[in-house]
């Protein structure tokens, strides 16, 4: 059943709406179990689009297999998924630097805490995110280190090929997963491609994922694809390669490879005199599980990322 | 007059960004006044300018104390200001979000970094700075609850307000946070505007500040004894949403004493031209902040009061 769960007027005919669609099959649903799956919080992060969809799509060609509640959100900001805009277009601000919001707040803050509201008392939400429209991710679930030793279990059912624990501003305070773990509603961030774009491998391993908890959860009694273990890894582990340079960055290596020190992973060039000003080779051996893509460069910027100490 | 570059960022195609710092005087690193981190922050490049203006004068005329130290930073963030945006770079980010920064990470942690760096040991600090909210506001000094909180110095600036205001988690990164926490005496401090030049309180903000310096033993300077500040706490005031969406028309300003019961803006059908709703004021008091846009959407907040305060 879909559900308007937040929603405002705007100036000119329209409303501004998030909408739930609430997945279950019976009758007295007090005691049933409850997984979210959220999405569409930067609206330049479309891999959950298919995610939401293939959850819905499966769930409906099986229903006699739901035996919980499962609830998709697949746009919190529905004007930025609109506009390919991570922020919020009215106000320009990070919806996930806004929770948990506040009722007495401006709109969107209201928003914000309607949408904790409704996730209230869920067992396990699952916040899908994509990369940013600079760099592409293999898929992988992201986890503070405050809340770890509790989401690891769940993590490890994700089917992903990574969990990156104590990683970045994604599961920082005032974001949506951080406040709902605060608030005792575990959730972890799963993140995946790229932004701007749908990744249809990517997004059948975590649906996949996402059965295989909710199967070990009681709440789906279908059988799940076989799934797999995923490296896990602290920020220790990761080897960051930042652009030292301003320039056009050129991947010269395939994202998601085993990569070996000295191996060239890309150059950043000057178009205007055609020289190559820097060539960027890996530092560590490892996996090369990020990769920009994105070809404007400034000194700083991200370049790759490379997962260490894995065989 | 000693100009010093703080950080330059490199591009392929535009020329360099030059964070400048202008000091007077020789010795303890007093005070430093920051302006724009935001591209929108306008009138706060406008007042830092004006300050430039005024201490080359007083340098001039000997009259900045011995051993005392000034520095201004017109601006910090001009690249955004050149293009219009109210964040910076290619992923738009908040620079007064990004603090303290790092040396090592994105572009936008380095530039605050420096800046930290920079000006991290001085006795006061002082922003101009600018609200999440697009509206006016009467000239206040702006604090954070964070246990180093002085509202008895803040009261020096003589300004009509100084609000005390409780940090959410997405305060940490501000500047004003990170100043505090560096032991530096911190203090935002708000005129009208943001976008546009508004001269009258333009002047104030240039002239709370050398009255701040000069009481504080900086500089010799004849000033006004400006206003015994009005210490409020930000939650006491009253904020009034709308209940509608549509043209605002506001019929109150910053520091208009309003009475409960009279109406203070009218909200306006966009396409038939009628009265949506009429706001009415919930209390008695002055009107600290006003929403200025032509637009508005349903639950925004319209206007801020100070319960129960008269001229």
């Amino acid at each position: 059943m879909i559900e308007t769960i937040a929603s405002l007027e705007l100036p000119v005919g329209e409303h501004l709406a998030i909408r739930r669609n609430r997945l279950c099959y019976k009758e007295d649903t007090k005691s049933l179990g409850r997984v979210a799956v959220v999405s569409g919080t930067h609206g330049d992060e479309l891999e959950g689009q298919y995610i939401c969809y293939e959850v819905a799509r499966r769930i409906a060609a099986h229903p006699e297999y739901l035996t919980g509640i499962v609830d998709i959100y697949p746009a919190l900001n529905p004007l930025g998924v609109d506009l390919a805009s991570k922020a919020l277009p009215i106000t320009g601000m990070d919806l996930n630097r806004m929770f948990p919001g506040s009722r007495e707040g401006n709109a969107m803050e209201q928003i914000a805490a309607a949408v904790m509201e409704d996730l209230i008392g869920t067992d396990l939400c699952i916040d899908v995110h994509s990369s940013d429209i600079f760099v592409q991710e293999i898929p992988q679930v992201r986890l503070s280190g405050e809340f770890a030793g509790r989401m690891l279990p769940f993590a490890k059912l994700m089917n992903v090929d990574v969990i990156w624990m104590n990683a970045t501003a994604t599961v920082h305070e005032a974001t949506l997963a951080h406040s709902l773990n605060t608030m005792g509603v575990p959730t972890m961030v799963v993140e995946l491609g790229q932004g701007n774009s749908i990744n249809m491998p990517y997004g059948n391993q975590v649906v996949d994922g996402i059965f295989n908890v909710m199967h070990e959860m009681g709440i789906w009694t279908g059988e799940v694809p076989p799934t797999q273990l995923p490296a896990i890894s602290s920020d220790g582990k990761v080897e960051f390669i930042r652009s030292d340079v301003e320039g056009i960055f050129l991947p010269r290596n395939k994202h998601n490879h085993f990569v070996c020190v000295g191996e060239l992973i890309g150059e950043i060039v000057d178009p205007m005199a055609g020289q190559v000003k820097r060539q960027v080779a890996a530092g560590k051996d490892g996996l090369l599980f990020t990769l920009r893509n994105y070809p404007v460069v400034y000194e700083g910027d991200l370049l790759a990322r490379i997962l260490t100490g894995i065989v | 007059m000693h100009i010093h570059e703080i950080y330059t960022v490199h591009s392929t195609y535009r020329e360099d960004m030059k964070i400048r710092g202008y000091t007077f005087g020789q010795g303890e690193k007093s005070a430093c006044i920051v302006g724009p981190l935001r591209g929108n922050e306008i009138q706060q490049m406008y007042v830092c300018s004006q300050l430039i203006r005024a201490l080359k004068e007083l340098e001039a005329n000997s009259c900045i104390c011995t051993g005392k130290q000034i520095q201004v930073i017109p601006v910090v963030n001009s690249y955004s200001i050149n293009v219009g945006r109210r964040f910076y770079g290619v992923d738009n980010v908040d620079l007064n979000r990004a603090f303290p920064g790092n040396s090592y990470g994105e572009q936008d942690r380095r530039i605050v970094h420096a800046l930290m760096e920079d000006i991290g040991s001085y006795v006061y600090g002082i922003q101009f700075a600018s609200f999440y909210m697009d509206g006016e506001f009467m000239p206040h000094v702006r604090m954070m609850e964070t246990g180093y909180q002085n509202t008895s110095l803040a009261n020096l600036f003589g300004l009509p307000y100084v609000v005390v205001h409780k940090p959410a988690p997405i305060d940490t990164g501000t500047l004003n946070y990170n100043w505090q926490a560096a032991n530096t005496a911190a203090f935002s401090l708000f005129t009208r505007t943001n976008w546009e030049i508004d001269e009258r309180s333009a002047s104030q903000g240039v002239a709370a500040v050398l009255r701040f310096l000069k009481r504080m033993g900086i500089i010799r300077y004849d000033s006004h004894s400006g206003y015994i500040s009005h210490v409020l706490y930000e939650q006491d005031l009253s904020d009034v949403h709308t209940g509608r969406a549509g043209i605002f028309r506001g019929l109150a300003r910053p520091g208009d004493d309003v009475r409960y019961g009279r109406p203070l803006a009218e909200i306006i059908d966009p396409q038939e031209g009628v009265v949506r709703e009429t706001i009415i004021a919930p209390t008695d008091g002055i009107v600290f902040f006003a929403h200025t846009k032509a637009l508005i959407n349903q639950g925004d907040i319209v206007y801020r009061l100070v319960h129960r305060l008269h001229e």
